[in-house]
């Protein structure tokens, strides 16, 4: 379970959150959409510490995340990165088993490449792939190996920043499967960042839409279609008319 | 006019209040990189990649630098030497200018522009590119993945480069001395040998390590705070040489000051 109660984040005059209101239960998958440059994705790092929120409390299972061990709490969770962010020193296989290779409960390289090769392989990648570097993958490409590393470790909690973006429709009916699957069969908590209506379709338990520095609106995912937010309808139909100006 | 003086002042001003505080941050970033430096995780791999590229490729470019100076020290001190009708001390002054001075200097400062550029290049590149969050989120430390390594190397590989450069630099001068200027071969290097003292090479090698450390921890330090982009990234290259080289002129007077005056 998290929460985030009344949450802000300034970068020096650009207001990016002002007051953020959320929960998600375990196991819940939500998904946050909103247009770009709303400050999704500094929620989510904001959630991880990788960026100091202003104000605000964050919680983890009721504690404070900030006063976890970090350790601890890093290791409860996975994160894959709008950018992919592989680290091009190292090959594919070594990027997907990263922390498998280290930390206390370090795998004999064999296996953690046995196991980085299984990752791969859910993502839609064949195994040829583990030798190479990521810089000689397409960005596609590079998405999927960062959504592997991502749930190689099998964390409890898995956040995904635009898992489909740049994505053949076929490959992202792939990862919206596995989206799903995981938090099915893994009982993981998902937090997935989308601009992509399919996915959310796929992928959501929950919405949550992001606009001006506020949850402008949240619920179930059956409920986004009947709100009569006019926010929401704006985004979902992919209106340039609406309260929402395409001038920004 | 006064409006002007103003600006002007406050242009210059301004950037050296600025430059003060990085002070502060870069005293506070080495504590801390040294403070990790015995606690565990090692990253044994990530330490020997970085001695490779720091030691072993810097070799040749510490070589040719070091050989040219060598050869130019020889030819500046026999002709003022000749002045004073003291020819003869152009070997033992050659090896006592490389091995206390030159060697040192040069070789840090060549190194600050080859390995403080591309250590803030990487580690800014992997900042831009969210690499630096992704080693957060896997549980990895970037202070001790990246900065521990590289900083460790540099120590360790710098003195070892200066070492070679003063022989390839007093080889330099013993080249121009028997080609150039009439020396006699075995009269040279018995000059050499016997005037040159153990400290004037340790000293040398001690103000390596020191300029080694500088190096990669300028490297790391505006490679970890790089901006955004790649006008952050090479922003961030070009003050980590700026202010490799500046403190490491800095820091070779001080310890001059520290070993040879008493
Ligand atoms: N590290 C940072 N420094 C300064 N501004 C930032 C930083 N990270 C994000 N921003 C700003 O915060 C805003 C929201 O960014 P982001 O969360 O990436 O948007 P998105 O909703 O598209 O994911 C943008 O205006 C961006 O410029
Ligand atoms: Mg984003």
């Amino acid at each position: 379970m998290i929460t985030l109660s009344d949450v802000h984040k300034s970068f020096g005059p650009n207001r990016v959150l002002c007051g953020i209101n959320l929960s998600i239960a375990k196991g819940e998958s939500l998904v946050i959409i909103g247009g770009s440059g709303t400050g999704k994705s500094v929620l989510l790092k904001c959630i991880l510490g990788l960026v100091r929120p202003d104000k605000g409390i964050i919680t983890l299972d009721g504690q404070d995340v900030t006063r976890a061990d970090r350790d601890a709490f890093l290791a409860r969770f996975g994160m894959l990165f709008q950018g992919g962010a592989l680290f091009d020193s190292l090959r594919v296989w070594e990027n997907v088993a990263f922390s498998l290779l280290r930390g206390r409960a370090a795998l004999p390289a064999d296996q953690a490449r046995e196991i980085a090769i299984e990752k791969l392989r859910r993502v839609g990648l064949k195994p040829a792939t583990a030798d190479m570097f990521p810089a000689e993958l397409s960005g596609g490409m590079q998405k999927r190996v960062g959504l592997a590393r991502a749930i190689a470790a099998e964390p409890e909690v898995i956040f995904f920043d635009e898992p489909t973006t740049g994505l053949d429709p076929i490959m992202a009916g792939v990862i919206n499967a596995l989206i799903r699957e995981i938090v099915v069969e893994m009982g993981a908590t998902a937090m997935t960042i989308t601009h992509d209506m399919t996915s959310v379709r796929a992928i959501a338990d929950k919405v949550a839409m992001l606009h001006d520095g506020l949850i402008r609106w949240s619920g179930p995912v059956g409920d986004l279609d009947s709100t009569p937010d006019p926010y929401v309808q704006q985004f979902i139909h992919g209106r340039a008319q609406g309260p929402i100006e395409s001038v920004r | 006019m006064i409006g002007t003086l103003q600006n002007g002042l406050a242009a210059i001003g301004r950037p050296a209040l600025d430059g003060l505080a990085a002070i502060g941050r870069i005293t506070l970033f080495a504590f801390s990189v040294v403070s990790h430096l015995l606690r565990p995780p090692f990253y044994p791999r990530e330490f020997l990649t970085a001695l490779v590229q720091i030691g072993w490729f810097s070799l040749p470019m510490v070589g040719l630098t070091a050989l040219f100076t060598g050869g130019a020290l020889a030819l500046q001190i026999y002709s003022g030497g000749s002045r004073f009708n003291a020819e003869a001390v152009v070997p033992s002054i050659v090896a006592i200018g490389m091995a206390r001075e030159l060697g040192p200097v040069l070789g840090g400062l060549m190194v600050a522009a080859r390995v403080a550029s591309s250590i803030a290049a990487e580690i800014g590149t992997m900042k831009v590119t969210e690499q630096i969050d992704a080693l957060v989120t896997l549980s990895t430390n970037p202070l001790k993945y990246l900065a521990v390594p590289r900083v460790l190397a540099a120590t360790l590989a710098v003195p070892v480069l200066v070492a070679i450069g003063d022989s390839i630099g007093i080889m330099g001068g013993w080249l121009v001395g028997i080609t150039r200027l009439d020396f006699n071969s075995a009269v040279y290097i018995a000059n050499t040998v016997d005037f040159l003292e153990f400290w004037d090479v340790a000293s040398g090698l001690v103000k390596g390590a020191v300029f080694g450390f500088i190096v990669a921890l300028m490297g790391c330090y505006f490679g970890m705070n790089s901006g955004r982009g790649a006008q952050g990234v090479g922003a961030a290259t070009k003050s980590a040489v700026v202010a490799a080289s500046i403190m490491i002129l800095a820091a070779n007077y001080l310890l001059t000051e520290a070993f040879f005056t008493s």
